[in-house]
């Protein structure tokens, strides 16, 4: 007996130093989610932080007082331990464990309904938020620019201290759009329109993947996420249009091919691609989808330049 | 000729795969061959179709549920370990993206329909009527049904590796990558047809378990009388009454769509692909607790038996089940925060989905207290159950964790995910399952599984969970996603990749510890003599093991909760044997060979609609349709056991 005890131990040493291990390495920036660069992932991160104290406060002990009955109760010879086979109910105990759970996930609960409300609100209010259409593609991640006209694929570039509201799409299977380090991820649909508001407050690059599986390429669907301070993002658009070749309907149709590709750049694309696509995938079934906005549903191939997710993040601004 | 033996090769056995295919080709063809010989040499044939394969006994069923749950861990965990090496190393080419995403698919769907299901249908079968003192359950006939349909449909689902191609669109199978615009290929239909015909059978065990439950327990065992096992299996089958039929309608909508052109989830033509995924997880999430209640049912039972004293609390834990049978299945959206539903509806859900926890803690507490001043047995249930604690305290906590929906926005399709619901799914109900196979292995079998062995299998399989699991939670705080066949180096996930690894390949030999546990016990394991040999509380252990075909000679009248322990303690067990002027002749129901063919007729009606091959699927539904009519028109389906059979057996087992 003594040296399974013995064994026991041992591996729950071996597991809390893993646990602490893995703690003190989540210093390390390689822990994406554990070092957010800006408010939304900072308020998910408290979130994290906040259940994971809460939870450890009522396992903990539990784990402590498992391992103190399992010894002390041991069948063995000469086990002093009182026995009684018949002590089967305590009512203030049982009170007390039906109200430990309850008080906690009230805490969490409030604290979850708070942050999950504050998340659909821009993170910044006192600034001009940027839009950027986003369309996943088989396996590629189209970035549109609707007020800077402008277009990526496989990597976006945004201003520092901006809220970006991002507007979500897929012209393939759906995926989701998930950059770690600047917070957490939304699906993108066919014939659905999505929003999500993300922001880098520290210039750098930063990882992103779809994150919901799309078939054979879906290992190889991965971007970037280029934050860099208001000047240079500008100095970044004149650039892309002074010298990046424009996407075509062609372009775009050959971009919905099925493939892996790196990173590309154009200086225009064709006006209301994204409201387009969203319709003709379906949004046009999709009661409420488009039809919320002012003008009404767009006609195929409209040319309205002003896009209208733009002018809808605009509004959401300027209500805030 | 041979161009057309050429053409069939290639398009339905892929003998163009290469290797993986050609393997599996020979090693089912031996394993048939093998089957076949061993059956005809030893002239087992009669014995295998009157013993086995026509039988409506409640026991037989419940041993062949547990042997196919044993097979199917085997296959699941074969797949689990392609993958682990596959992720070993970054960049790494052991699997092509294809064969990694059929894997990873069929891990999934047959872990959960095809390992984790038989496995709690095992226990129901095994142990239900025995505990409640009845001699099979309500519908003995439609028992067998289940079995067979359940049986085929996992037969349909595994061949598809090697006929057509497997499912590859992960077990969860959400449109519109599932749909005809970008998977053509047969193996998305024998994942919906498969689980169509498995999920049939599953529902009929859930009615069958919940009348059992309410009508056939022995007089004078109220409700509150019941043994916790008994309660959980009635909590988990009404689980299984309200949510297998909302499955079953996602996978035929499915199957339409993409048989006849129907259009229930293609948005371009006006359907709705987040009604799949909200049907689907209207199923797939209170699946968790089909699973899981019947494992705490198991843990209640060995916590009680090993600690040598009364459950603590049992209407709270009575109160605790049906909270979760309620609440449970309430709680599906947290599937998909990330879907957009809103802020409304995700704090719902998020609140639902920590209220779970209330009463799982509530459980947790009670099973502590029931040691406390008991006297415990670290036998191989009891281990489990122990195990079980730690493992799931923390599924419980990185559950709640999970639960904070915008939290939840980080974790969501990442690799902390995947840790959490195999921490859940293995700590919970796996441990779950052992620790319930080993607690009722000697009433199936009557010898005990050997303990050393076991030990070694208990260690093995519980550090490598643990080196298996721990690094995922980490690779998902370090932004790596589930599901991809590779990984590029730059991110430093390999490291932790490859201690996963490891893990996952000690758990594998903790396994085989179990088969070899498994083999040696049959020859050289403890022979159970008393039917007792755990030092039991319930009806199930006053019987001889194996247990004869009737069950009880005569029907006990039950007074306490624990019945048999209460009568051990107070020196009356006599008045649970059967004295020979109370035997009166026993009605059983007769075998049938119908609900094997009725699978058959399943089974290749399942073909024809997998490859749209219109002929066999209509003759195979002929066939289902003529099975039925002959049922509905039998007349003489029961048999009288003679008082004088009774007595004599009761005698020789000394009884009497």
């Amino acid at each position: 007996m003594g040296q399974r005890e013995m064994r026991r131990r041992v591996t729950r040493v071996g597991v809390i130093a893993v646990a602490a291990a893995l703690l003190l390495s989540g210093c390390s920036p390689q822990y994406m989610v554990l070092n957010p660069v800006g408010p939304v992932g900072k308020k998910e991160l408290d979130l994290i932080l906040l259940s994971t104290v809460l939870i450890m406060m009522v396992i903990l002990p539990v784990l402590a007082l498992l391992f103190y009955i399992v010894w002390r109760y041991r069948d063995k010879p000469g086990n002093k331990a009182p026995y009684q086979p018949r002590w089967s109910e305590n009512k203030v105990l049982e009170v007390i464990w039906w109200g430990i759970p309850i008080v906690v996930v009230a805490i969490l609960g409030t604290a979850t309904v708070k942050t999950t409300y504050a998340l659909v609100k821009p993170p910044e209010t006192n600034v001009k938020p940027l839009t950027v259409e986003v369309v996943s593609l088989d396996w590629k991640w189209l970035f549109l620019y609707p007020d800077q006209g402008v277009a990526t694929v496989n990597y976006c570039e945004i201003p520092t201290g901006v809220p970006v509201q991002f507007e979500l799409t897929s012209d393939a299977p759906m995926n989701s759009f998930w950059v770690p380090q600047l917070g957490g991820q939304e699906y993108t649909m066919p014939g659905m329109a999505m929003r999500l508001w993300l922001q880098a407050d520290k210039p750098g690059t930063y990882y992103g993947h779809g994150a919901n599986f799309t078939g054979e390429g879906f290992a190889h669907d991965e971007f970037r996420v280029v934050a860099v301070d208001e000047t240079k993002f500008n100095d970044w658009v004149t650039h892309v249009k002074q010298t990046a070749p424009a996407l075509t309907k062609a372009g775009y149709a050959q971009l919905k091919r099925p493939s892996i590709m790196g990173t590309a750049s154009y200086k225009s694309f064709p006006p209301g691609l994204f409201n387009d696509t969203v319709w003709a995938d379906g949004g046009q079934y999709m009661p409420g989808m488009l039809n919320d906005v002012p003008g009404g549903a767009p006609k195929h191939g409209m040319q309205d330049t002003s896009s209208m997710s733009s002018r809808m993040a605009q509004e959401a601004h300027m209500s805030s | 000729m041979w161009e057309a033996i050429r053409q069939f090769g290639d398009t339905y056995l892929m003998w163009k795969e290469g290797p993986l295919i050609w393997a599996s080709d020979v090693l089912i063809l031996l394993t048939i061959a093998g089957i076949v010989a061993v059956l005809t040499y030893f002239k087992k044939w009669k014995w295998l179709w009157d013993e086995w394969l026509t039988t409506v006994d409640h026991k037989k069923i419940g041993i062949m549920y547990l042997i196919c749950a044993l097979l199917m861990f085997f296959r699941g965990g074969v797949d689990a370990l392609l993958m682990r090496t596959q992720l070993a190393l970054p960049n790494n080419h052991f699997l092509d993206a294809e064969h990694y995403d059929q894997i990873f698919t069929t891990h999934g769907t047959i872990m959960i329909l095809f390992m984790a299901m038989p496995f709690i249908f095992a226990l129901f079968n095994i142990a239900v009527p025995l505990q409640i003192g009845a001699r099979d359950v309500a519908f003995p006939y439609l028992n067998a049904i289940s079995f067979w349909l359940f049986f085929f449909g996992a037969l349909l689902f595994n061949i598809s590796f090697v006929f057509g191609g497997s499912p590859d669109a992960g077990w969860t199978s959400y449109p519109p990558l599932t749909e005809l615009g970008f998977d053509k290929g047969p193996g998305e239909n024998y994942y919906l047809v498969s689980l169509l015909i498995s999920g049939i059978g599953t529902i009929g065990t859930g009615i069958n378990f919940i009348a059992t439950i309410l009508k056939m327990r022995a007089p004078g065992m109220t409700m509150m009388k019941m043994p916790l096992f008994s309660w959980a299996v009635l909590a988990s089958s009404i689980v299984i009454l309200t949510v297998f039929p909302a499955l079953n309608v996602a996978l035929a909508l499915l199957l339409i769509d993409r048989l006849f052109g129907a259009h229930f989830f293609t948005i371009q033509a006006g359907g709705n692909p987040m009604m799949f995924i909200n049907l689907f997880w209207v199923w797939g999430h209170p699946e968790v607790y089909i699973v899981v209640l019947v494992a705490f049912g198991v843990y209640s039972e060995v916590v009680a038996t090993f600690s040598r004293k009364e459950i603590f609390g049992y209407k709270s834990m009575v109160a605790s089940l049906m909270a979760i049978t309620i609440v449970g299945d309430l709680t599906w959206v947290h599937h998909f925060f990330t879907m957009g539903a809103g802020p409304d509806v995700n704090s719902f859900f998020a609140v639902s989905t920590m209220a779970v926890g209330i009463p799982t803690g509530v459980k947790m507490f009670n099973w502590l207290f029931t040691m406390y001043r008991g006297r415990i047995r670290l036998t191989l249930p009891m281990l489990w159950t122990l195990a079980f604690i730690v493992c799931f305290a923390f599924a419980g906590a990185t559950g709640v964790m999970l639960a904070a929906a915008p939290a939840d926005y980080q974790y969501h399709n990442s690799y902390f995910l995947v840790a959490h619901f195999h921490q859940a799914l293995i700590g919970g109900v796996v441990f779950g399952m052992l620790a319930g196979m080993y607690y009722w292995w000697p009433k199936m079998f009557g010898f005990k599984l050997d303990e050393r062995l076991g030990r070694w299998a208990f260690w093995l399989f519980n550090l490598g969970f643990y080196v298996c699991f721990v690094p995922q939670y980490a690779l998902g705080f370090m932004g790596m996603q589930r599901r991809m066949y590779t990984y590029p180096a730059v991110f430093g996930w390999g490291p932790l990749n490859f201690i996963s690894t490891v893990g996952a390949y000690i758990m594998g030999l903790g396994f085989l510890f179990i088969v070899a546990q498994v083999l040696y016990s049959i020859k050289y394991g403890e022979r159970d003599v008393t039917g007792d040999i755990w030092d039991g509380r319930t009806l199930e252990w006053s019987l001889p093991s194996p247990v004869p075909h009737y069950n009880f000679a005569v029907i006990p009248y039950v007074t306490h909760r624990d019945m048999w322990w209460e009568l051990k303690e107070q020196g009356r067990t006599q008045e649970l044997r059967p004295r020979p002027e109370d035997i009166r002749p026993i009605h059983m129901p007769n075998n049938s060979g119908r609900p094997f063919l009725l699978g058959v007729c399943f089974f290749v009606a399942g073909l024809g609609f997998v490859f749209a091959w219109w002929l066999l699927a209509v003759l195979g539904l002929l066939g289902v349709g003529a099975c039925l009519l002959a049922r509905s028109f039998e007349t003489h389906d029961e048999h009288d056991v003679p008082a004088e059979e009774i007595r004599r057996y009761e005698a020789q087992l000394g009884r009497l």
